[in-house]
């Protein structure tokens, strides 16, 4: 039994032989320990270049190790160093023992490293093998269970397996989705959770703060891919289970779960993040990571930062603060006021228009706000339609007449009979941010009367429906927020029975003549 | 017998009459029915009925009639009687006797009688024999008769009538008297008369023979004139002889002409030529018709929609299709892309008139006035070249209708040229044709395929592409034949794909779809539906697609060129004014869609913006109705022209950004390159690729853009000018010109837009007056008046229909006789079971009666006998 020396020899390969039987090697090294220094091959084959061979190597290894951990055969306990192995004082069964347990963290250690290979085969069959080492170690594991605290889980191993999978160079969110089978294991998650704050603090550190994108888009991928169970009673699937004392472990705990999950989050969201990945954190917040934290509260410092940033990215914070005020009873001063300045042209064009007129509608469905505020919106809005897209208008004309359905005192927005012979200006003041001092209860929503020459007939109809008193019933506005210009679009081009196509009764002779032409005053064909 | 029941009749008649009164004035037999209303002037049958009487009625009824049948029930001998028409009431006692006499007479022809030939019946007519009628043979004509009948000599009345007056019997009296004296004195009344009737005798027989006399005389007269009538027609053939032919061949004349006018075609009114004014005064009509339906479908009034599809017509057109081969000679066609040249030489001449024709259009290049039976005129006048071609030259195959944008410069030009065309020589003509020989043929199959359609305009020139467009529609002509109706819907989409292939291939080949404009516009009036629906589904491609891009990336790229020049050719072909159209309204939201999610990224980007601008423009030029894309995307646009962005103030509306690596687009890299900037149209190639050497170029192209977008403001700002939300519409364009873009760093024309835009902002008012509801009619109040209805028919049921009524009265009918005949059928089988049970107890009483009898007689018999028997004892 010459290890070293065998390497070596191994080494130089006989590379010809490449179609070598990885089953009637891991055959014989498992039937006889003469064959062990077999070992060597599968793990020169294990660094090959080649992705196939490297693959089937890690197929064998996984058996190899697998069968070896359950048989015990591998050294349990402080491992000595190989070289004071040979030297020291053990019987051979011993010395066996050590040696496959350096062989079997050499290629733990090799597998790590094809975590960041550049296929994704060879990753996802590298993880796939280390995770089954771990799910073998927590069986039997390869420590000395001494003392009385200690539950067995293979924590160095799935530490190492987070730490390579959150690559700071590679985006690995194929990988992570892959990784994303074992998070469903109740005690898998709970240790990925607390390793992942780990591994986040300790990078954050080293970068000192500044945006590092891969690996925080690395690592909100896989925060995202942790399902939190909502019921103590969900948590039964455990890949290693504990004999004694299971009700004492943390990792069956709903709680330190939350816990767990919480200070991933807030140890995340500590660090600043780029635009595009605060957009997609705000996105989920509301209901993949509020609910499952211990203590939302926790949030408000990073969701009324976000809310203050403007633009898109307060939009979609309000919904995170929707569900603090709403549900944990977050007091929130001028709200509304933030609300209000919040809508600016944009907000007709941005993707998130949808879930924001969703949220500004229930805001606003409150009876008990004062007039001026209503109206101030009402105003406001009616204002901005004239820049909107129609998809937009066909939502914001029934928004606002829902507005003032709701409080009637803003009905003088549409019908003042009092003053009608009298001229006046517009006495809104759209710069002003406070919507107490805009005067808008005091104007009229002449935009509304200038959308009824709007040039899509629906919008035309809506805006029409100011000219005479409004029913009481409220329109539905959920079915119009997410139209879009195609759905629109097929209104007309649906085929029925009755349409006609009326035809342009002047005669067209040439492409850029005719009667008002305009394309032919600024551009020739050619 | 006769006499007897006539009495008894009478007397029956008398005594009911009697009792009939009695009856009636017998309380304890009238019933009164009560009425319920007294209706004045109403007279009713049923006030008093008679129980009494109708029931014996009913019962004598049945009693002759269901008794009987009772009676006969189960017998099946009949006395039969058969006396002819015994029973038949409708027969006339004579004719009664008559067919029985008939039939008696008959019965005496039986087998007895055949060999009895001398039994002879004599015929009579009125007491004459009618043998002896047979025998006069008189062939003597009527007129004849007449002339010799008028003269009734006394002795013929007198032996006939009887001798008339006294005077004339006297006489004849006296003649007797004298005869019977002198010859023989008893003359029997039989000796007279046979003297009589050998004397008529006589006479007719001398009659006779003179008739055939006078006949003989006449035919011998009638030969002696034939024999003169040649010598006599040679003198006077006018004379009075030839009057009598004449006369009877002129009402023959007549009648002919009579019939003649009378199936003769009548001659239809037409209509009078209508002169210059009234063709325009027409023309105008036609078109304010159509403007006021273009503005009612703008109002987006909905009842009525324009069904009336107008069918495009020219001034020309003969209504009736179009026949190409009036002289049935071959031409040359195309067969699998290749025409057949072997044909060539016949069709030689035609081909010459034809592409000369041709030529000549395109050498003029210009719209002419024509119409679509053009060609058609020409193919028919091909036969004499000669005198047609030099007119007809020129009104070839350009246009459709006159064109009213027609410059009159241009048309001077046209006539000069004409004069010119008018003297070229003979030889130059020959030249002409000469050149044009390889021309193309005159009929085309209709493609079936798109691949087909590019085939057979492929390798030719723009012109001659119409010309095979316009040739393929003529000759396909829906009233040609059954399929060509599906076959030219199917062009128009071929023809719009093709398009769209020209504009995308590189270099655009624009001036090709400028060529088939007027020919997809024919195509698109004749088939409004199959035109639209191919646009319609060019457009909604093209938004899915870019939809499926903004879901994706958020933004999209810029429509290729082809898109911008379908969203053109809609423009010409569908009017974009209706309130709703269904292909212009999804055009211009496509239009509204590419401006708010098509990011601008360079000077193309730009330029398609601009087209699309322009194209927006257009589309609501008529309406003016307000589309915010098109001022978000000018304000846009503006602003990237803008040096310090820095500066704020400014509003900028998706897709343009405050600021970025494209904001800078329409910044001059030199401000010096103001000066040498000219005005130019911007190609429409320009939205595909564009290359600009030099800076200044650049800066040349930039200023472009920006003399359009400045222009196309200019021309929102008149558009919306009445808006009520003018001046906060153009806000930000107003501040971006006033403070940003300041007028003293561009161009002197570009200054003047610039201040002309800022005028129209600044003029606009500002003060609007409240809004409030409109005015609503007063709802009336209710009334309390009763309604009045004219009622026309009491009792009646009213508001229904004729035959409601009328189903209602048999309804009503069926019912009663329904009731009537169940109450009869009871009453039938009560009457029955009366006959029944009284016959029952009538056979039981005569059975008791027997019975009795008998026993009487058996006791009879014993109290004798026990007499008999106390006798003996004694």
């Amino acid at each position: 039994m010459a290890p070293a020396k065998k390497r070596n020899v191994s080494s130089k390969a006989n590379a010809k032989t490449i179609k070598i039987d990885f089953e009637g090697i891991v055959e014989r090294i498992l039937k006889s320990r003469k064959h062990a220094n077999d070992v060597f091959d599968v793990l020169e084959f294990l660094q090959s270049e080649k992705e196939k061979d490297v693959i089937c190597a890690v197929d064998a290894c996984c058996k190899l190790f697998c069968t070896l951990l359950k048989r015990k055969d591998l050294f349990i306990g402080k491992l000595p160093g190989e070289d004071e192995a040979i030297k020291g004082e053990h019987s051979p069964d011993e010395k066996y023992k050590i040696f496959m347990r350096h062989r079997y963290n050499n290629c733990v250690e090799i597998l790590l490293e094809h975590l960041h290979h550049e296929t994704h085969e060879v990753k996802e069959s590298a993880l796939c093998c280390l995770m089954k080492f771990a799910a073998e170690q927590g069986l039997h594991p390869l420590e000395d269970l001494d003392w009385s605290e200690y539950f067995s889980f293979p924590r160095e191993l799935i530490q190492a397996v987070v730490h390579n999978i959150l690559s700071q160079s590679l985006d690995n969110s194929l990988l992570i989705s892959r990784f994303q089978e074992f998070l469903e294991m109740d005690d898998v998650r709970y240790y990925v959770m607390s390793f992942i704050r780990d591994n986040v603090a300790t990078v954050m550190n080293k970068s000192k703060g500044a945006v590092l994108p891969v690996y925080q888009s690395n690592v909100f991928t896989l925060m995202l891919n942790i399902n939190m169970p909502s019921q103590e009673s969900e948590l039964t699937n455990f890949m290693v289970k504990q004999e004694t004392k299971h009700e004492d472990w943390k990792a069956a705990k709903l709680h330190d779960h939350k816990r767990a999950f919480e200070k991933m989050w807030l140890g995340f969201l500590k660090y600043k993040l780029p635009n595009s990945m605060y957009k997609k954190i705000l996105v989920v917040l509301h209901d993949s990571i509020l609910p499952h934290m211990s203590k939302p509260t926790l949030m408000i410092d990073f969701l009324t930062a976000a809310y203050d940033v403007g633009g898109a990215i307060s939009l979609l914070a309000l919904n995170g603060l929707f569900v603090l005020i709403h549900q944990h009873n977050l007091d929130y001063p001028d709200f509304y006021k933030k609300l209000y300045n919040l809508l600016e042209p944009s907000v007709f064009h941005v993707k998130y228009k949808a879930r924001f007129f969703h949220l500004a509608n229930l805001f606003l469905s409150s009876s008990h706000l004062p007039v001026y505020l209503v109206a101030a919106f009402a105003k406001r809005l009616a204002r901005l339609a004239l820049t909107a897209p129609p998809t937009a208008l066909l939502m914001v004309l029934p928004f606002i007449y829902n507005l003032i359905r709701r409080h009637p005192s803003c009905r003088v927005l549409i019908h003042k009979p009092s003053s009608e012979d009298e001229l006046l200006e517009d006495p809104y003041v759209m710069e002003e941010v406070d919507p107490a001092l805009c005067h808008a209860l005091e104007s009229s929503l002449w935009e509304i009367k200038t959308l009824q020459k709007h040039y899509h007939p629906d919008v035309a109809k809506a805006a029409m429906l100011i000219n005479t008193p409004m029913t009481e019933q409220e329109d539905d506005i959920s079915e119009v927020l997410e139209i879009t210009s195609y759905e629109l679009m097929e209104r007309d081009l649906k085929p029925t029975e009755s349409k006609s196509f009326p035809l342009e009764f002047e005669t067209a002779a040439h492409l850029l003549e005719g009667r008002g032409e305009v394309l032919g005053r600024h551009f020739c064909l050619a | 017998m006769g006499k007897a029941p006539k009495k008894k009749n009478l007397a029956d008649k008398v005594r009911k009459a009697k009792a009939a009164t009695e009856i009636k004035n017998n309380p304890f037999e009238v019933k009164i029915n009560r009425k319920k209303f007294d209706v004045l002037g109403r007279k009713s049958k049923h006030d008093v009925g008679l129980p009494g009487v109708s029931r014996s009625k009913a019962i004598l009824k049945r009693k002759e009639t269901l008794l009987k049948e009772y009676k006969q029930k189960n017998k099946s001998n009949k006395f039969i009687d058969r006396r002819l028409g015994e029973y038949d009431a409708k027969m006339a006692p004579e004719d009664k006797i008559l067919q029985r006499f008939a039939i008696e007479r008959q019965r005496a022809h039986g087998k007895r009688d055949v060999y009895n030939l001398n039994e002879e019946e004599e015929l009579t007519h009125y007491g004459q024999s009618l043998a002896e009628i047979e025998k006069f043979n008189d062939t003597v004509g009527s007129d004849d008769e007449s002339e010799e009948k008028g003269l009734l000599s006394a002795e013929l009345t007198a032996s006939h009538f009887g001798g008339g007056g006294g005077l004339l019997r006297k006489k004849t009296s006296g003649g007797d008297q004298e005869d019977e004296q002198g010859g023989q004195k008893i003359k029997s009344r039989q000796e007279l008369i046979e003297e009589l009737i050998q004397k008529s005798k006589q006479e007719k027989r001398e009659r006779q023979v003179q008739k055939e006399e006078a006949q003989e005389l006449t035919e011998k007269l009638d030969q002696d004139w034939k024999s003169i009538q040649a010598l006599m027609v040679k003198k006077t053939p006018k004379a009075e002889n030839v009057d009598k032919p004449e006369e009877k061949a002129k009402p023959e004349e007549y009648d002919m002409m009579v019939r003649e006018l009378g199936f003769e075609m009548k001659a239809q009114p037409s209509e009078k030529m209508k002169s210059p004014e009234e063709l325009a005064k027409e023309e105008k009509e036609k078109l304010q018709k159509l403007e006021a339906d273009r503005l009612r479908r703008m109002m987006g009034d909905e009842g009525g929609d324009g069904v009336q599809s107008q069918v495009h017509m020219s001034a020309d057109d003969l209504n009736d299709g179009f026949v190409l081969d009036k002289h049935d000679k071959k031409t040359l066609a195309y067969q699998d892309g290749k025409w057949n040249i072997e044909e060539e030489t016949e069709d030689d001449k035609e081909e010459e008139g034809e592409s000369e024709k041709e030529e000549g259009s395109e050498a003029e290049g210009e719209n002419e006035e024509d119409d679509d039976d053009d060609d058609e005129d020409d193919v028919e006048e091909e036969g004499e070249e000669g005198s047609g071609e030099d007119e007809d030259g020129h009104s070839d195959l350009e246009s459709e209708q006159e064109s009213e944008n027609e410059e009159n410069d241009e048309e001077e030009e046209a006539s000069s040229s004409r004069q010119q065309q008018q003297t070229l020589s003979r030889e130059e003509l020959k030249a002409r044709q000469e050149a044009a020989k390889a021309e193309l043929p005159y009929t085309f199959a209709a493609p079936e395929s798109y691949e087909d359609l590019k085939d057979l305009l492929h390798g030719h020139t723009p012109d001659n592409q119409r010309l095979i467009v316009a040739r393929t529609q003529k000759c396909n002509h829906p009233s040609l034949a059954a399929g060509n109706k599906l076959k030219l819907q199917k062009l128009v989409g071929f023809l719009m794909e093709y398009m769209g292939e020209l504009a995308t291939r590189s270099p655009p080949e624009l001036g090709t779809i400028d060529k088939l404009i007027p020919e997809l516009y024919a195509l698109c009036q004749m088939f409004p539906e199959a035109a639209g629906k191919s646009m319609q589904s060019i457009l909604g491609d093209a938004a899915h697609s870019m939809e499926e891009a903004v879901e994706v990336k958020g933004h999209a790229a810029f429509p290729t060129l082809d898109m911008l020049v379908y969203l053109k050719v809609t423009a010409l072909l569908f009017p974009t004014s209706d309130f709703r159209h269904p292909v212009t309204t999804p055009a211009l939201l496509f239009i509204s869609l590419t401006l708010t999610k098509c990011l601008v990224r360079s000077l193309q980007d730009l330029t398609s913006g601009l087209v699309l601008c322009c194209l927006a423009v257009e589309y609501v030029s008529l309406s003016k109705r307000f589309l915010p894309e098109l001022i978000n995307f000018l304000s846009g646009t503006l602003h990237l022209a803008v040096q310090d962005k820095a500066s704020a103030g400014c509003m900028v509306v998706p897709p343009f950004r405050l600021s970025g690596k494209y904001s800078d687009l329409l910044v001059l890299s030199n401000s010096e390159s103001c000066s040498s900037w000219r005005k130019e149209n911007l190609p429409l190639s320009a939205t595909q690729q564009l290359e600009l050497k030099s800076d200044l170029n650049k800066d040349h192209y930039r200023l472009n853009c920006l003399s359009t977008c400045l222009d196309l403001v200019k021309r929102c700002c008149l558009l919306y000018k009445d808006l009520t939300s003018f001046t906060h519409i153009f806000q930000p364009i107003r501040t971006l010109l006033s403070k940003h873009l300041s007028s003293h760093m561009l161009p002197s024309p570009l200054q003047e837009l610039h201040s002309e835009i800022l005028e129209a902002i600044s003029s606009a008012s500002v003060t609007h007056t409240r809004l409030v509801f409109e005015k609503k009619k007063p709802i009336p109040l209710k009334l309390f008046t009763p309604k009045i209805v004219e009622v026309l028919d009491y009792g009646k049921k009213r508001g229904s229909t004729r035959e409601e009524r009328e189903k209602e009265r048999l309804k009503h009918k069926y019912k009663k006789e329904f009731k009537g005949a169940l109450r009869e059928i009871r009453k039938d089988s009560r009457f029955l079971a009366r006959e029944k049970l009284s016959e029952v107890m009538n056979r039981d009483a005569e059975r008791k009666r027997k019975v009795k009898e008998l026993l009487g007689s058996l006791a009879t018999q014993e109290g004798e006998w026990k007499a008999l028997k106390r006798k003996k004892r004694k």
